[in-house]
């Protein structure tokens, strides 16, 4: 309720209120009056006079609850505010009404109405107090659902941005130690392997979580890790990356696949001392992209690796941060080869 | 001569500490190793005198491999990036080298090797280094053991109790017992304290492994487990099954 703009367009709204309830006051009134015969300027008067100050009391309830939105507990006290108010605005009518009107008879059937009267506006009152009571419940709502639909944006874009920055540092200083042993011996590969390295960080660093990009980038981009890979353990690893030409205009969120072939690649290589032979292939059907990840595994001597589990898990949740589907990554595993496979929905 | 022996799993990553120990003719490369399990023959067949050890490798990691092996050599390690196992070495005092190598750091780490090497002072660093990496608790998940001269990696699923034996332990698998110098306290640390119970002094036994419990003298007990054995329960140990099991 502090934000300036919704502040006076609010008073703006009470003010108008106030405005029509003068009008239809007066205008009730009078005709009511005239209705039971009584002379049209008395009429006018005490339309006019009773109008005004019914007015000025629901300005003073709605503003009172405009600043300040009473606790359940507290509506007591905005009853016997009400009643007051009420009480108030019938005597100052009355007062006033003796020196406007002369007409003694008059202002003897005035008395005699006061209960009516009084019992009309405290009616008016309570009924303006609901209004703003709602009015405020209904605003705090909104802003209490804003505030959550905030704070969950929020922590959806870290989440993702943690969930990116999965990049092992391993990786990274290990293949900087290989462009070093290189230098010396093999400059051509050297220079090659530092170029492929940067190409690979800069595609890191460029993509947006939430970004889409075709399937052929991602795979450019996986080609890169995979070369880097290939040069840091030599022959013992073999890639294999297999696609339907269509499915390259395909859509997939960016370095989804990044995590799972680090996983495949990982277990690959500290599950056997063997060749390593790392098999992606991507398929479309349905509407879905499918992409298949397959890596030799032991599964006598696997021991859940150390960050294993967070690469499976930050995929499944990126996926349903980003789909809202908790099915699109599965995972297999039989003796000797372990499969994951994501599927992405094209819109 | 100088024997030393090169483990990594990355090619290029021995090739370079081979090019620097160019510089030191009185080093000679007895053996380059690609995994643990070339590195502990290799070691137990050449006994060097200094071993270039990677943490991160296949099947058993450089610590596992350092814990079947009886005779500790000198050990420098070498790894791209573990902030837990820094901390270990920076704390034991064991020399490592962090990937990408410089040579000034290898140097230095060479002459702090061949200044000591007559002091036994490195090798019981390591030993108590080793002790320090797998205390985690609750936290193994896997023991390697040594079988003749095969290495053999139990998964702690299998294990069905650990027998105390003068300075070994005796760990009683659903393939068999095997030898391991390692204190029954330390795995007592490292295991999940949900499944497995210090019953005795000399046993440690998971729970899901006890067929049943059968009163001795009195207030003693003796637990019979699933392969036959029968081990007995101490009066702590039978007042901890009874708090684990919720008795």
């Amino acid at each position: 309720m502090n934000d300036p703009l919704y502040t006076s367009s609010r008073q703006r709204l009470v003010n108008i209120s106030c405005f029509i309830i003068w009008i239809a006051y007066a205008l009730i009134q009078t005709a009511l009056l005239w209705w039971f015969d009584v002379d049209f300027p008395l009429a006018v008067n005490d339309g006019l006079i009773s109008a005004t100050i019914i007015t000025l009391c629901c300005y003073v309830i709605a503003n009172a609850l405009n600043h300040y939105l009473p606790r359940k507990e507290k509506y007591l006290y905005v009853v016997v505010w009400g009643l007051v108010l009420a009480a108030i605005s019938i005597s100052a009518s009355r007062w006033l009404l003796q020196y406007v009107i002369a007409d003694k008879g008059y202002l003897d059937r005035v008395d005699l109405s006061l209960p009516l009267r009084f019992f009309i506006n405290a009616l008016l009152i309570a009924w303006i107090a609901i209004i703003n009571i709602l009015w405020n419940i209904q605003q705090e709502y909104k802003e209490n659902e804003q505030r959550k639909a905030d704070a969950e944006r929020l922590a959806r874009e870290a989440e993702l941005y943690n969930l990116r920055q999965q990049l092992q540092p391993h990786f990274l200083f290990n293949s900087l130690n290989s462009i070093i042993a290189l230098i010396g011996r093999k400059p051509d590969e050297a220079r090659n392997m530092t170029f492929q390295l940067s190409d690979f960080l800069r595609g890191t660093l460029r993509k947006d979580d939430q970004q889409l990009i075709p399937l052929k980038d991602e795979l450019d981009h996986l080609q890169l890790y995979l070369e880097i890979e290939k040069v840091r353990f030599g022959h013992r690893l073999q890639t294999q990356v297999s696609y339907d030409e269509e499915c390259l205009k395909l859509l997939l969120p960016a370095m989804i696949m990044q995590p799972l072939v680090e996983n495949a690649i990982k277990h690959g290589l500290y599950d056997t001392t063997d060749q390593v032979a790392i098999s992606i292939s991507c398929a479309c059907r349905d509407h879905l992209l499918e992409i298949r990840i397959e890596n030799p595994y032991d599964s006598e001597s696997n021991k859940p690796r150390r960050g294993t589990g967070f690469g499976l898990r930050g995929v499944q949740r990126r996926l349903f941060l980003l789909f809202g589907r908790t099915d699109l990554l599965e995972t297999k595993a039989t003796t000797h080869i372990f499969t994951s496979i994501i599927k992405i929905p094209q819109r | 001569m100088i024997k030393a022996v090169l483990i990594d799993d990355e090619p290029l990553a021995r090739s370079m500490v081979a090019e620097y120990l160019d510089d030191y003719p009185e080093v000679s490369i007895v053996a380059e190793c690609n995994d643990g399990f070339e590195g502990a023959k290799a070691i137990m067949h050449h006994q060097p005198d200094i071993v270039f050890l990677d943490i991160q490798m296949p099947k058993i990691n450089g610590f596992e491999m350092l814990e079947i092996i009886d005779q500790q050599p000198s050990v420098i390690f070498t790894t791209a990036f573990d902030d837990y196992a820094i901390r270990a070495f920076e704390q034991h005092a064991v020399d490592y080298l962090l990937k990408p190598i410089t040579k000034a750091r290898f140097d230095q780490a060479m002459h702090k090797f061949l200044d000591n090497r007559q002091s036994t002072m490195d090798k019981a660093n390591t030993r108590k280094l080793l002790e320090d990496v797998s205390n985690t608790p609750g936290t193994l998940e896997r023991v390697v053991v040594k079988v003749g001269s095969k290495i053999k990696i139990l998964p702690v699923a299998n294990i069905i109790c650990i027998e105390a034996d003068d300075d070994y332990v005796k760990i009683h698998t659903i393939e068999g017992t095997f030898l391991k110098s390692k204190t029954l306290t330390s795995f007592e640390q490292q295991l999940d304290p949900q499944q497995f119970v210090r019953i005795h002094r000399s046993f440690l036994i998971k729970i899901d492994h006890i067929v049943r419990l059968e009163p001795q003298e009195k207030d003693s007990y003796v637990a019979v487990l699933s392969n036959g054995m029968v081990a007995n329960v101490s009066k702590n140990g039978y007042a901890r099954l009874k708090q684990l099991l919720g008795m």
